[in-house]
């Protein structure tokens, strides 16, 4: 079996297996108060600070929740009903097209049921939002007084993109503006440190670095304030309810802290990895359109990701092709029913929507080799042949 | 693979036989409803997710395959023309002829993949010489050799019907056995592209309801209807038009024209049709006389009856001289035409003579 979808979820690192299995063999809920509880929220409070410390900010800053999109959900409900009961005008919410649809879907549901516009920010061909973009749309309508939030995600999932976050921070900040991002794919890829970035809420995974599916982390500045979603013990600084799930946040940290320990090295094996894909993926099909920015530096495009568009070739038919040979990738978009849709990203990047159908993302990570890639590339130039003769249905 | 029992049971069988299988289910309606209403139809979520759990069990790759563009161009448009042209069409034909053994079939053997396997309960005999025949299944109940008329000798070389030999209880006894959840899911019926099984309102909503006359067989207007489209040939029930002619028998609708909007009704008499002709022929295999005897099927649950059948080769018009009268034929039905068990072929009916008519004269469209 080949694996090239990291990107969609990535094996257990070891730390994390050994962290999960030894917090599976305890009982304790981590707000009790007896010994057994003591015990289980000192493992919360100490991968807290280890998780903390792996994203440059502090344990307080941290709100475990049940994974990416939820902390997306609650990061961006929370804080356009928070703004907006502070002063209703705020009803605009400022976002790429590109965004994840935990994102993208959460947009489109505070506009249908709560009132808000949605003020696409324009991306280029390469998916990155210029600040100068980012600075007009705020400055649009209504103005600055007008919007509740910003958002924008880290890096783009599907092709790789790495957004200019610092400089999108200092935009929003600059109307006095709160913005999120959702670094779900950079982080453990590339150096993300919340404080330093100056976000007000970040999203963030387990399962993207190594860690266990199913937990994942809100970066929340202090000052932020944020609207709950989910309504109980309010464990989580009473913005999040829930018992919290001591296994996982352990596997969670551990993981991090290994991705962060590991990330230099890394990232720079999974960059030459991912080159020497591109440019064999090129080399045995040379009309394939790499997507993207063609600048492969470390601020341009995360290194385990390479997408690109096959003409004429339905990515449903490539990804069955490659499947039937062990050989696992995805086509990057997400499905509607089981039914593949163009990809948003594509499309917010001007690529016709003929040929963002024709799309697959291969996604590296740590177990990935350069047999891997052989392997691949052995494969690529037939199963194109055969996907193009079977036509765009 | 629909969400059905059949098709998972033919997908297991074509694995246990030797087959590389992956299961397709076809996404065939454009905004797929989440949940079945009742037993009907085949094209919501929760259908696709039982054809990926069954998929699942027998351990096979599944995908789904958007078809919704081409099913709604070839056979749901088609459906509503057909109707808006006073006839009446089987749509399942229609979709097994343009989507499962054409769209399907053709994106198939471009993948790489050598031939469509379905539930359908159809038998294939295999001839030494490599000749395949296409025949009635083993349950009388169950056979679907009727819809499976329109296909040609190159799509039967491509087709695999792993049920043909089998009745319907002992395939649900074997998902039951296999461990397939959707072994007591209630067998689909009706029209899938019309969830609640209402045609009528499914073609008002299309084709408007203009009210026009229904008249006898002299032009005598007897009553008043909403739309000729809602009826059909040989209906009886819904006419409303109480007993025209005082002679207490019942009438029955004769014809449908809808270029005027008028529903001509008659007698039991009126409606027995003694010859009919259709064209659009579709040959399971080499036919080598141009006159023959025959069994003929005009609906897909209907009784074969012996004729005499001469196909004009040059006009691609085949007529059947029925032994016997059949009722409630309608133009835009499928002739499909039986040697025994064997499917020779069939046509789709364009024009019937009935009995009471002189020769020479026609309901033609």
């Amino acid at each position: 079996m080949t694996y090239l979808d990291h990107a969609a979820t990535t094996p257990l690192h070891p730390d994390a297996v050994a962290a999960i299995t030894e917090q599976y063999m305890r009982v304790g809920n981590a707000n009790s108060l007896h010994g057994s509880g003591r015990a289980a929220r000192r493992v919360v409070e100490e991968s807290r600070e280890a998780l903390a410390e792996s994203l440059g900010a502090r344990p307080s800053h941290v709100v475990f929740t049940g994974g990416g999109t939820e902390a997306d959900n609650l990061a961006v409900k929370g804080l356009y009903w928070a703004r907006r009961a502070a002063d209703a005008r705020r009803t605009r919410i400022l976002a790429p097209k590109i965004e994840h649809h935990a994102v993208l879907d959460t947009l489109h549901w505070l506009a249908e049921h709560e009132g808000a516009s949605i003020d696409w920010v324009p991306v280029d061909a390469h998916g990155r939002v210029h600040p100068a973009a980012l600075d007009e749309a705020i400055r649009r309508g209504p103005g600055p007084q007008s919007v509740a939030l910003v958002t924008v995600m880290w890096a783009n999932n599907e092709v790789g993109t790495v957004q200019p976050v610092l400089d999108l921070v200092a935009v929003a900040h600059a109307h006095d503006l709160p913005i999120h991002s959702d670094a779900v794919q950079a982080f453990g890829h590339l150096p993300v440190d919340f404080t330093a970035s100056g976000l007000d809420a970040m999203t963030v995974t387990a399962h993207k670095i190594g860690g266990p599916i199913g937990v994942g982390a809100l970066l929340l500045d202090r000052k932020a304030e944020l609207t709950p979603l989910l309504h109980g013990g309010g464990q989580e600084r009473d913005v999040r309810s829930g018992t919290l799930d001591t296994p996982a946040i352990a596997g969670f940290a551990a993981a991090a802290t290994a991705a962060v320990r590991e990330r230099d090295q890394e990232a720079k094996r999974l960059a030459q990895l991912r080159d020497l894909l591109i440019d064999e993926v090129l080399d045995a099909v040379p009309d394939a359109v790499l997507s993207g920015d063609p600048d492969r530096g470390p601020e341009a495009r995360l290194p385990g990701i390479a997408h690109f568009c096959f003409p004429g070739c339905e990515g449903d038919s490539l990804l069955l092709l490659l499947d039937a040979q062990g050989i696992e990738c995805s086509t990057g978009s997400a499905c509607s029913a089981g039914i593949a849709q163009p990809s948003h990203v594509l499309l917010a990047m001007g690529v016709p929507s003929q040929l963002a159908r024709c799309s697959l993302r291969f996604s590296l990570g740590r177990t990935s080799t350069t047999e891997d890639v052989e392997t691949l590339v052995e494969a690529l130039p037939a199963v194109v042949d055969r996907a193009r003769s079977a036509g765009l249905s | 693979m629909s969400g059905g029992v059949d098709s998972a049971v033919a997908a297991a069988r074509a694995v246990e036989a030797g087959h590389e299988v992956t299961g397709v289910h076809l996404a065939l309606s454009k905004n797929p409803q989440s949940f079945r209403t009742g037993a009907r139809g085949c094209c919501t979520v929760e259908d696709s997710r039982d054809a990926r759990r069954a998929a699942d069990v027998i351990g096979i790759p599944f995908y789904i395959w958007d078809l919704a563009e081409r099913f709604h161009a070839d056979v749901v448009d088609d459906f509503v023309s057909e109707y808006a042209a006073g006839r009446t069409p089987n749509p399942c034909l229609r979709c097994n002829e343009k989507i499962k053994f054409s769209a399907v079939l053709d994106k198939a053997l471009a993948l790489g993949f050598d031939a469509v396997c379905t539930g359908h309960y159809a038998r294939i005999v295999q001839h030494s010489n490599g000749a395949r025949e296409l025949h009635r299944a083993v349950d009388p109940a169950k056979d679907q050799s009727y819809v499976l008329g329109v296909l040609d000798a190159e799509q039967l070389a491509r087709a695999l019907f792993p049920l043909g030999d089998s009745l319907k209880t002992d395939v649900r006894a074997e998902a039951d056995r296999r461990g397939l959840a959707v072994a007591d899911k209630p067998d689909s019926h009706d029209i899938c592209f019309i969830a609640d099984g209402d045609t009528r309102r499914f073609l008002a909503e299309r084709l408007g309801t203009e009210t026009g006359p229904i008249v006898d067989t002299t032009g005598a207007v007897v009553g008043s209807h909403s739309g000729a489209y809602g009826f059909t040939i040989g209906q009886r029930k819904g006419l409303r038009i109480g007993d025209p002619a005082g002679d207490g028998r019942p009438r029955y609708v004769l014809d449908i024209s809808p270029v005027t909007n008028t529903v001509t009704v008659g007698t039991t008499e009126e409606l027995a049709v003694t010859e009919v002709s259709g064209s659009h022929p579709r040959w399971c295999g080499p036919v080598d006389a141009e006159e023959f005897e025959c069994l003929v099927q005009m609906r897909a649950h209907g009784e074969p009856v012996p004729a005499a059948v001469r196909y004009d080769v040059e006009q691609g018009v085949v007529t059947a001289q029925l032994s016997s009268p059949a009722r409630g034929i309608a133009p835009g039905q499928t002739a499909v035409l039986y040697d025994g068990t064997r499917v020779i072929g069939s046509a789709t009916i364009s024009a019937t003579r009935r009995a009471t008519e002189q020769a020479g004269t026609r309901a033609g469209h």
